[in-house]
């Protein structure tokens, strides 16, 4: 029977708000249904996965070590989609800003340089980034490419590129041949928040950036300018916002948060660069931003619950002999969710009874 | 009314029909009767209900009470594609048909089954003699003009051999030569037997053309009547439900300095039909205002986006605003000079729909100082600039501050005027001011520009509705092909000449107008 798709036009507020947890739900039911398939008890997976770990301080600690990144690009990547640019390569940003702050970590290695190299190695981050992230918008101002698809490439091209540099000309001599580099000086380590434990700078950096983001995508004219170009474009250029303008903007923002959570990841938590840097920042973030609401402080949130996606992966691993794939079949399983709550929050479905073709 | 015996069978026929939209009632129990040659006009306003019920009547929406009788049975037409096989063929003002492709691809891709084109084509000329529509099968679509366009769409239901014909206003888009030219095709039709539904609002040709009329007004009918028995007046109080004013015209006052100066301006286009500007020169002063008249389609829009910037043209000069070389000037910085401007199309140029209306006072007040400094956007500011737009022009609606969206074309047009005029600007130019709009908002939106003219404002007006540039501009230029005549007084001119201006190329017999490039396939 043929299904039709009839947009609403009276969406109240709620059912919009609403489509997030609604979209959890679904996983949640989701998640259990594949437990029982790969014959685990999904009550005590459930436990393992997201209960237990909000029970134990240092679980805790790395849950905000783990959102922090998420937070950053997520916050990123709502300019982008907010002016309805489909920035989806944040991962090779990432990486981008990451091997660019890197670069001054490792010149400066084993000098006296002073207090300067960790600021310095994060606004490099930052450029890294949004220099990664304006190849794209180049790209599509200039010859009208899609930029789903060349930030997309570009990321492998970013995660090569890291490749080659931590096994051949950045390795570190005395590394046993192991592909990563050497370990970053103190001066250019983020320094911790409590003396110890995981809480590290990068975490004030980036409720700074939720702040900021809040204020400009709300309040300023460069935010409205961003929300119209994306709501309706020939509207935008008639109120004299130049769409080009627009689309290097939101890459090089998104793209320079990106690349600072890359340099904050490498000079916090892992410390010196190797091959993969990332659990996969980049493409959850793109989850976080959308069950966000494309609002920094949604982003927040949605940060925190997709952060304990990865903590309870790894502690199911441990446990119950989870592979880490499970992790990405969540993630992946909320995308989905949250992508058809939304659809069924704007439109209805209609039956098409018995159509009569001549 | 109403005493006529039923003489002829009705071909198709409307029952009470109600369709509701959220809280609106579109369509509260109309009925109409379409008979076999006859043409039936349905008059209303806009939003009087009257694209509804023709949605209804071909399957694009379903009625939630009511029915509908085909030759005096009980029918149900899920969707257009079983509306059209019992011969109803509908010709919407918006045309659906591919620029890029010529006419007989496009007919092929309308008709059910597979036909070589050549046999196709050879049907098209078929029709093309029999009923008087010129058209030739193997242009491309993107070269023709929004006359000739109309025509395809009508081969094209015909083509389908309909019993009924469902023509939704479609004078709007045609000179007063190429409308009579339609009208006797509406009169061979009706002749062979067929029914004609010919929607409109303009009550002239109605009287001349149609047998019956029904009335709407607000979703509810209300009248069936004898257009040839009914003046255009008592036609209008039916529609309107009250007397129709005119917008009085009063130049009395002096004019002032040329605010908008206009001096060989060319723009190249890119190739389809009115995107290119051929040495055009106007210029509007100070409490006057200026008509643009044309028919869709010869560059009128391009017009408007060179005037407003959203199009630059390599030469400054070309475009002087208040003294000030404009050409290569972006929207904000000729707003800054002290230039409104008003375009077309409401939603999604003129406003973002899914944007809430306070929001919407931005798109042309951003550069202006008060409500956003520094960047920042002052809420209470553009708040109570809303609240002044909202009252002062009275445009209404449902709950505090909706999105653009959700308002009438005739309340969302009044804001985006009020809008502009708010701005206090030296010029304003407005493409198409009452285009869609009911008669009481169009009549209140002449008096506003004209009241701004009086107070020494400088008025560019773009219209197709000639009637309403007669009523109130001061001269008036024809648009043609990209080419603007030079602008003539209104009382030194006539309705007739402009007509004839307007038609310029086309018309019946336009097929040598522009030589090259038809004969690519």
């Amino acid at each position: 029977m043929p299904l039709r798709l009839e947009r609403q036009e009276n969406i109240s507020p709620l059912r919009h708000a609403l489509a997030p947890l609604v979209a959890l739900l679904v996983t949640l039911v989701v998640g259990a249904f594949m437990f029982v398939v790969l014959g685990h008890d999904p009550v005590r997976a459930f436990a393992i996965y997201f209960i237990d770990p909000l029970g134990d301080p240092y679980t805790l600690q790395e849950l905000v070590v783990k959102a922090a990144p998420l937070l950053l690009i997520g916050v990123g990547l709502a300019f982008c989609y907010r002016a309805n640019r489909w920035n989806i390569g944040a991962e090779g940003q990432y990486v981008a800003g990451a091997v660019l702050g890197s670069w001054l970590a490792l010149a400066t290695h084993g000098t006296e340089a002073g207090g300067w190299v960790l600021p310095a190695m994060l606004v490099l981050g930052a450029i890294g980034g949004a220099l990664w992230g304006l190849i794209p918008a180049f790209l599509r101002v200039r010859f009208g490419s899609s930029e789903i698809l060349t930030s997309l490439m570009l990321v492998y091209v970013a995660q090569l590129g890291l490749d080659y540099l931590v096994r051949g000309p950045w390795r570190d001599p005395q590394g046993f041949n192991f592909p990563q580099s050497v370990t970053f000086d103190d001066v250019a380590l983020m320094p911790l928040l409590m003396g110890e434990g995981r809480l590290h700078a990068g975490i004030v950096i980036a409720l700074l950036a939720v702040i900021v983001a809040t204020f400009v995508l709300g309040r300023t004219l460069v935010g409205f300018s961003i929300e119209l170009a994306g709501s309706a474009p020939r509207a935008a250029a008639f109120a004299g916002f130049d769409e080009k303008r627009v689309t290097y903007g939101v890459f090089a923002v998104s793209g320079a948060l990106a690349g600072l959570a890359g340099i904050i990841e490498v000079a916090g938590p892992i410390g010196q660069l190797q091959p993969t840097i990332s659990p996969g920042y980049g493409f959850t973030a793109i989850i976080a931003a959308m069950l966000g609401r494309l609002h920094p402080v949604g982003i927040l949130i949605a940060s925190l619950v997709l952060a304990l996606t990865y903590i309870g992966g790894e502690a199911a691993q441990i446990s119950m002999r989870l592979p880490f794939d499970v992790t990405r079949v969540f993630q992946g399983t909320l995308l989905i969710a949250i992508l058809a709550a939304d659809v069924l929050v704007r439109y209805r479905i209609r039956r098409v009874e018995g159509a009569t073709h001549a | 009314m109403g005493e006529a015996p039923h003489q002829p069978e009705s071909l198709l026929e409307a029952v009470e029909l109600t369709k509701r939209f959220g809280a609106l009632v579109a369509n509260d129990r109309v009925s109409l009767a379409i008979r076999a040659g006859e043409t039936h006009a349905l008059l209303g306003e806009n939003g009087a209900g009257k694209s509804t019920l023709v949605k209804m009547m071909c399957g694009l929406l379903q009625a939630d009470s009511g029915e509908l009788l085909y030759e005096g049975t009980p029918i149900v037409f899920p969707d257009p594609a079983s509306s059209r096989a019992k011969g109803v063929g509908v010709v919407f003002q918006h045309f659906a048909l591919f620029d890029a492709m010529t006419v007989v691809e496009n007919v092929a891709l309308g008709l059910p089954g597979h036909q070589p084109l050549s046999v196709l084509a050879a049907r098209i000329d078929d029709c093309v003699r029999r009923y008087g529509l010129a058209v030739e099968p193997y242009r491309r679509v993107g070269e023709l003009s929004v006359g000739e366009r109309q025509r395809v769409e009508i081969v094209r239901c015909l083509l389908g051999d309909p019993r009924v014909l469902i023509l939704d206003e479609p004078t709007s888009v045609l000179t007063p030569d190429e409308s009579e030219n339609l009208f006797r095709t509406v009169d061979v039709l009706t002749g062979e037997g067929r029914a004609v539904l010919f929607i409109s609002h303009k009550l002239d040709e109605v009287r001349r053309l149609c047998h019956r009329a029904t009335v709407l007004r607000g979703g509810k009918f209300i009248a069936e009547v004898d257009p040839k028995r009914e003046s255009s007046a008592s036609l209008a109080r039916l529609m309107v439900g009250a007397e129709v004013p005119r917008t009085p015209r009063v130049t009395t006052h002096a004019l002032g300095e040329p605010r908008l100066l206009v001096r060989h301006l060319n723009l190249p286009g890119d190739g389809s039909r009115g995107s290119a500007l051929h040495d055009i020169n106007i210029e509007v002063r100070a409490g006057e205002i200026v008509g643009i008249a044309g028919v869709a389609g010869n560059g009128q829009t391009a017009l408007f986006n060179v005037l407003s910037g959203e199009t630059l043209v390599e030469d400054q000069e070309s475009i002087v605003i208040d003294k000030v070389a404009a050409g290569g000037l972006g929207p904000t910085e000729r707003r800054a000079l002290g230039a409104g401007f008003v375009p077309e199309e409401r939603l999604g140029h003129a406003a973002a729909p899914d944007m809430r209306l306070s929001d919407n006072v931005l798109l042309t007040t951003h550069g202006d100082g008060e409500i956003v400094t520094a960047d920042v956007i002052r809420r209470t500011t553009l708040f109570g600039r809303f609240q002044k737009i909202v009252k002062g022009f009275d445009v209404r609606f449902g709950g505090k501050d909706p999105k653009a969206r959700r308002l009438s074309g005739g309340n969302l047009q009044k804001f985006v005027i009020g809008r502009e005029v708010l701005r206090n600007p030296v010029l304003i130019v407005v493409d198409q001011p009452t285009w869609g709009v009911d008669a009481a908002a169009a009549g209140f939106i002449r008096t506003t520009l004209r009241e701004r003219a009086a107070q020494g404002c400088a008025v560019l007006v773009v219209s197709q509705d000639l009637d309403e540039l007669l009523e109130f501009t001061d001269r008036i230029a024809v648009m043609s092909e990209g080419r603007l005549t030079a602008p003539v007084p209104v009382e030194e001119t006539s309705r007739e000449a402009i007509g004839l201006a307007m038609g310029g190329a086309h018309g019946a017999h336009d097929s040598d107008a522009e030589g090259e490039g038809h004969h690519a396939a």
